[in-house]
């Protein structure tokens, strides 16, 4: 899913689209009539990454790691609790509701659910509709004109202006929060589990078109997702994320080949593969319990608890995520190249 | 609730062509309400209380015309039909005759037709401005301690426990006793009728509320919520355009069964002398005027108390099948 023109793995880097630092999010929990902070959900805790103009960052992670919450994050429907987080080179870690109005043209957003995403008691035309209205933008030649290119864009009779979220499948519905998303030209779409919702033969549709509307509009994807296989068909460069952290930041095919994260390594082991002779001979790794309660994270490294190749330094220490390799970056003691810590230290 | 009968009327005709998607045509959507209306239209008991509702209505707005073709005047007394002796009406069944269709008051000869079509006039206002000032009131508190939660909520619903345990009966009698013959530009029973208005409203409103802030606590969660935000969207709009649409069919429906249990509260309130003044009609009036001239006269107690139960029999049907009709999980 790349530009032509603008390989994502290109020695001079762009300048990025979106910079995050050190992203913190915390839920607090409260306890009694005098709601006292008894405890925190650390949904997500201290990411730090960039997104590159024209390229799809994919995000990947079990259920509950914080890859939802990262997404609110950088679109600013959560507010965080620490770090930074720059777009364009300008700051909107904290700007308001008025001032991230601008913004919202720039960063949209794609729901995971296409039957909760749609306000049933709104026509598809007031849908796709609602960003010109809320912007105060008038499109050239109405807003009907437009609305009725985006439903032909995304593949959806025009025709169709006039009716309501329920006449739709959910393929369709889909389309519509797509054609929602993409109505004010925004440079940034982070797309929740945009598939996640949808049959696998729908999956296929959708995935398609938003590859071919990044061809087609410029666009930068951030895609959360749990599915492996979605992420390594639309990504450029993949996050994976374990209990609100990343573990291993790297372009798509030296992940896939080479992970250096041992849990990584799992979540690809975990991939069903469909032919009965590879899969015979495959390495299949089970992971033992359940991830840990953010509320109370392992210390250290917090897959320890987890991991084959735990060691005491493991649970002591927390593995900063270190550059190893040019493009591939990964948070752990023991990776899975064989360099450990001790020699890393003189690496970087 | 008759609002919703004429507002899709004359969409439910369309509906037809639009199951069988006549290509070249525009292609109209079928919105929740135009199918709530088809469903609603399969639903004959549900029609027969809408019926009569409507009915009722019109009897309420047309008083003057209807009594001044069919009766006589409500306050003017025929004493020439009253037995001087007994003090009850001349003749059979209270009175009844071409001239009086509904008979006439025992004592003082009224036209208890006229009466009880005035007295329509007094319970449906009442029940509908109430069920009205119960609706926005409760709505804007519910939604608002609903979307914004935490102590807005907390005082909000408070308010409302506190507004159910209050005893609204004996409040509105204790009220009525103090408040001065005019007021706001009202005189005698206008003061009354607001007064009721205003003190049946003020009570209603938490069942309303509750419904509201129940809705809008789940409806809040709901991702196009969230996706309005992501647009810029701010609290008055997430409010009135994303959450109030999804809110309007429980609304309603709380809205049409509310109205016959105003109904019966100004019947009651009438009935103990806390209720609009005489002489103007009412029927709960009228039921405690029979109730020292039953034995002699039950036609004077049978036609208010029947006029009544039709009201609030027919307002419960109609809200039922307008309920059944809004709930698409419904078990009809």
């Amino acid at each position: 899913m790349t530009i032509p023109g603008q390989p994502s793995a290109s020695p001079e880097p762009a300048a990025p689209l979106l910079k995050v630092e050190g992203l913190v999010k915390h839920f607090p929990i409260t306890k009694g009539l005098l709601r006292r902070q008894s405890g925190a959900v650390q949904a997500v805790d201290g990411l730090t990454f960039d997104v590159r103009p024209g390229e799809t960052l994919g995000v990947v992670g079990e259920s509950g790691c914080g890859k939802s919450t990262m997404g609110r994050l950088i679109t600013r429907l959560l507010e965080p609790t620490a770090g930074r987080i720059e777009f364009e080179g300008r700051d909107i870690t904290h700007l308001g509701v008025a001032g991230m109005r601008p913004m919202r043209r720039d960063v949209q957003m794609i729901f995971q659910d296409p039957y909760s995403s749609l306000n049933p008691r709104h026509t598809v035309g007031t849908i796709v509709g609602a960003p010109f209205r809320l912007q105060g933008i008038t499109p050239e030649g109405g807003v009907k004109k437009e609305v009725q290119r985006l439903l032909g864009l995304v593949g959806l009779n025009p025709e169709h202006y006039n009716r309501y979220p329920h006449e739709f499948s959910g393929g369709q519905r889909q389309r519509i929060g797509i054609a929602r998303a993409l109505a004010l030209k925004p440079k940034l779409v982070v797309a929740d589990e945009p598939v996640s919702a949808l049959d696998v033969s729908i999956q296929a549709q959708v995935v398609n078109l938003l590859d071919d509307l990044q061809e087609e509009l410029g666009l930068t994807y951030v895609i959360i997702a749990h599915d492996l296989s979605v992420i390594r068909h639309v990504s450029d460069r993949i996050a994976v994320m374990y209990l609100g952290k990343i573990v291993e930041l790297a372009d798509r095919s030296p992940l896939y080949t080479a992970p250096l994260h041992p849990y990584t390594r799992a979540l690809l082991s975990a991939v069903p593969v469909p032919d009965p002779a590879r899969r015979a001979r495959r390495e299949r790794i089970l992971l033992k319990g359940d991830v840990p309660s953010p509320i109370s994270p392992p210390s250290g490294c917090r897959f320890h608890t987890r991991c084959w190749k735990a060691t005491e330094v493991c649970a002591r220490e927390e593995p900063p995520l270190l550059t190893l390799r040019p493009g591939h970056a990964v948070a752990c003691h023991h990776p899975e190249d064989g360099s450990d810590s001790g020699a890393r230290g003189a690496v970087t | 609730m008759t609002a919703p009968l004429h507002d899709t009327g004359a969409a439910g005709a369309a509906a037809v062509d639009v199951a069988t998607d006549v290509p070249g045509k525009a292609i109209e959507g079928r919105s929740p309400w135009r199918i709530a209306w088809i469903r609603l239209k399969r639903d004959k008991v549900a029609l027969a209380g809408g019926v009569v509702v409507l009915l009722l209505v019109l009897v309420a707005a047309f008083a003057p015309l209807i009594v001044g073709l069919l009766g006589h005047p409500p306050n003017e007394f025929h004493e020439e039909t009253i037995d001087p002796f007994f003090s009850t009406p001349k003749g059979s069944w209270g009175g009844i005759s071409s001239d009086f269709l509904f008979g006439v008051e025992p004592g003082n000869g009224r036209d208890v037709f006229s009466r009880v079509v005035y007295g329509a006039r007094v319970s449906l206002l009442v029940a509908f401005l109430s069920a009205v000032v119960a609706v926005v009131l409760g709505t804007v508190f519910g939604i608002v301690a609903g979307y914004f939660g935490g102590w807005v909520d907390a005082v909000v619903s408070r308010v409302m426990d506190l507004l159910l345990a209050f005893p609204q009966l004996l409040f509105i009698i204790a009220l009525v006793s103090v408040v001065p013959n005019s007021l706001w530009g009202l005189q005698g029973s206008g003061v009354r009728m607001a007064v009721l208005i205003a003190v049946i409203g003020f009570f209603g409103w938490p069942y309303v509320g509750r419904i509201v802030r129940g809705q809008t606590l789940s409806l809040r969660e709901r991702e196009y919520v969230e996706a309005a935000r992501s647009l810029g969207a701010g609290r008055g709009y997430i409010l009135f355009r994303e959450l109030l649409p999804n809110l309007v069919a429980p609304i309603t429906v709380y809205t049409t069964l509310m109205i016959p249990t105003n109904v019966l509260t100004e019947a009651a309130l009438s009935f103990l002398g806390a209720g609009v003044k005489p002489p103007t009609a009412s029927w709960g009036q009228m039921l405690s005027k029979a109730v020292t001239t039953y034995e002699a006269d039950p036609m004077f107690m049978i036609i208010p108390g029947v006029a009544i139960f039709v009201t609030v029999l027919a307002f419960n049907l109609f809200g039922d099948g307008v309920r059944d009709a809004l709930d698409p999980k419904g078990s009809r």
